[in-house]
């Protein structure tokens, strides 16, 4: 949502890159989600759809605690049970899925649709649905596979991070209705720090794979996880070394769209010349001073 | 190879284009603008301002894979129907080494047909690109086909679908520059005939065929 207490810093299909930047002091926030303290109660998946008036339609039992089964346009975040072993007994990979707010948004990359895909001065990637034209790039250059399109209205939708809370200084509602800590909000090097300090526990606690993931090839995210089994990062459902990639970098990239106007002006230009140096091909009787009537239809 | 429509008329012009491949073409062509233009907006936000056109980016968004599947219809029916003349012969080798030649307008070929070998190249550009710009069409689809397809795949046949489209977009350019260029093309496209000497004098095998091996 458009809000002029929010600094855009970042502008998804603009032709100049820099935005305005005169207030530099604004902090940059996170959340972190520490996957080891979760206990899978949804109060967040709860929360969430209650701040943000989403309510997804009721569905039917898929033998799993996951329900719904995958993010929409009416759950922006999403509890995942995965079922996997671990030494050779039956565990839960409890995962909290949801936009993961990068520093360098895929999302924002591809977006051909002025200003539809905005990131804040605090870090927040946010969709404009005004602005939003529904081609589903976003969906396509995320690598986390977040956004979601709405068919009764052609917009993509996905987790605010609560910007509208954030920038009137509340904590994003999921935040907020968490029971155990799993989810911290605060600014980003304060919940780094709290990462590495909880980091430090599990790992004495004998968790010795445990990690934080907050992948560089994204620029990092503002909204980072502890993972008990850092190892094991695609069993939550995290991707191992995510990036935008070269193939959506090339796609949107002001060289492609540089070669791309270069090849029609050319064309045009070429033309141009072309008809300046040689003349048009007329049959020769009617070069002659009949060519008036043969050119005419 | 010779069909009803080129015939030597009453007034001594010659049919080139029958009526209903006219108004094919010009089908093709609008298709082909309005997709250019929505597709442009989509491409760099340099040239956003071509959506208002559409009546805004969402309704841009929408009606250009309509117009793309409009295109299809239109086109393959059109290329099946211009297919034998459209086939390459010896003669189009010669045609393409000494193209540059013929841009100069320093050459002059005895052995031309209905199409010369710089439309057939047209022509068999356009064949596969069209086929191409589909189908990837289809994986960029929103809300109904795209999300059936995987992300990584999506990444690399948006690219696809973007280069292609600039493949078409330099084909068209000099499609429609050549028609300028040759005097007398674009009335043949627009009323359908040709006269004797324009016939004779660039595609001097087809006039051969129309008037029974006549040279004049």
């Amino acid at each position: 949502m458009a809000l002029e207490t929010q600094d855009i810093r970042a502008r998804s299909a603009t032709t100049v890159e820099s935005a305005p930047n005169a207030r530099s002091f604004r902090p940059e926030v996170a959340k972190l989600i520490d996957l080891s303290r979760c206990i899978g109660c949804k109060a967040c998946q709860a929360a969430c759809m209650e701040w943000n008036d989403l309510r997804e339609e009721v569905g039917t039992f898929q033998g799993t605690y996951t329900n719904p089964l995958n993010l929409s346009d009416q759950s922006w975040t999403v509890m995942k049970f995965n079922e996997t072993e671990v030494d050779g007994s039956l565990a839960w990979f409890i995962f909290k899925d949801g936009c993961l707010h990068c520093a360098d948004p895929g999302c924002l990359k591809a977006c051909p649709a002025p200003g539809a895909v905005v990131r804040y001065a605090n870090g927040i990637v946010d969709f404009q649905q005004d602005n939003c034209i529904g081609c589903g790039y976003c969906i396509t250059g995320c690598p986390f596979d977040i956004p979601r399109i709405r068919k009764e209205d052609g917009r993509v939708y996905k987790c605010t991070l609560c910007s509208d809370r954030v920038s009137v200084g509340l904590e994003p509602a999921c935040i907020k209705s968490c029971p155990t800590q799993a989810l911290t909000f605060g600014s980003q090097d304060e919940m780094k720090e709290l990462a590495a300090h909880r980091l430090v526990d599990l790992r004495e606690r004998g968790l010795s794979k445990a990690a934080i993931y907050d992948p560089p090839g994204v620029g990092g995210t503002h909204v980072f996880f502890v993972l008990p089994h850092g190892d094991r990062s695609e069993t939550y459902g995290l991707p191992r070394d995510p990036s935008v990639g070269p193939v959506v970098t090339f796609w949107r990239s002001g060289v492609a769209r540089a070669l791309g106007v270069a090849a029609m002006f050319g064309v045009l230009v070429a033309g141009v010349l072309h008809y300046m140096r040689y003349g048009p091909l007329e049959v020769p009787d009617e070069a002659d001073g009949k060519s008036g009537k043969e050119a005419q239809p | 190879m010779k069909r009803d429509e080129d015939v030597v008329l009453p007034d001594g012009k010659i049919l080139r284009h029958d009526n209903s491949e006219r108004i094919v073409h010009w089908l093709i062509a609008i298709a082909f603008l309005f997709l250019f233009f929505s597709g442009l907006a989509l491409f760099s936000p340099f040239f956003f301002w071509t959506s208002a056109i559409f009546g805004g980016g969402q309704f841009m968004r929408v009606l250009h894979p309509f117009a793309g599947v409009l295109l299809v219809l239109l086109f393959y029916p059109y290329a099946w129907k211009i297919r034998k003349d459209n086939q390459w012969t010896p003669a189009d080798a010669k045609w393409v080494e000494h193209s540059v030649a013929y841009m100069k307008k320093k050459v002059e070929f005895s052995d031309t047909g209905k199409y010369n070998a710089g439309q057939k190249l047209m022509y068999w550009s356009m064949v596969p690109i069209i086929a191409i710009l589909f189908l990837t069409g289809i994986t960029m689809w929103q809300p109904w086909f795209a999300n059936a397809f995987p992300a990584p795949l999506r990444r690399v046949t948006s690219l696809l679908h973007a280069v292609s489209a600039f493949v078409m977009f330099i084909g068209i350019g000099i499609h429609w520059y050549a028609a300028y260029w040759t005097r007398g093309s674009i009335r043949a496209m627009v009323r359908g005939t040709v006269t004797k000497a324009w016939a004779r004098f660039h595609h001097p095998a087809w006039f051969r065929q129309i008037t029974g091996g006549k040279d004049r």
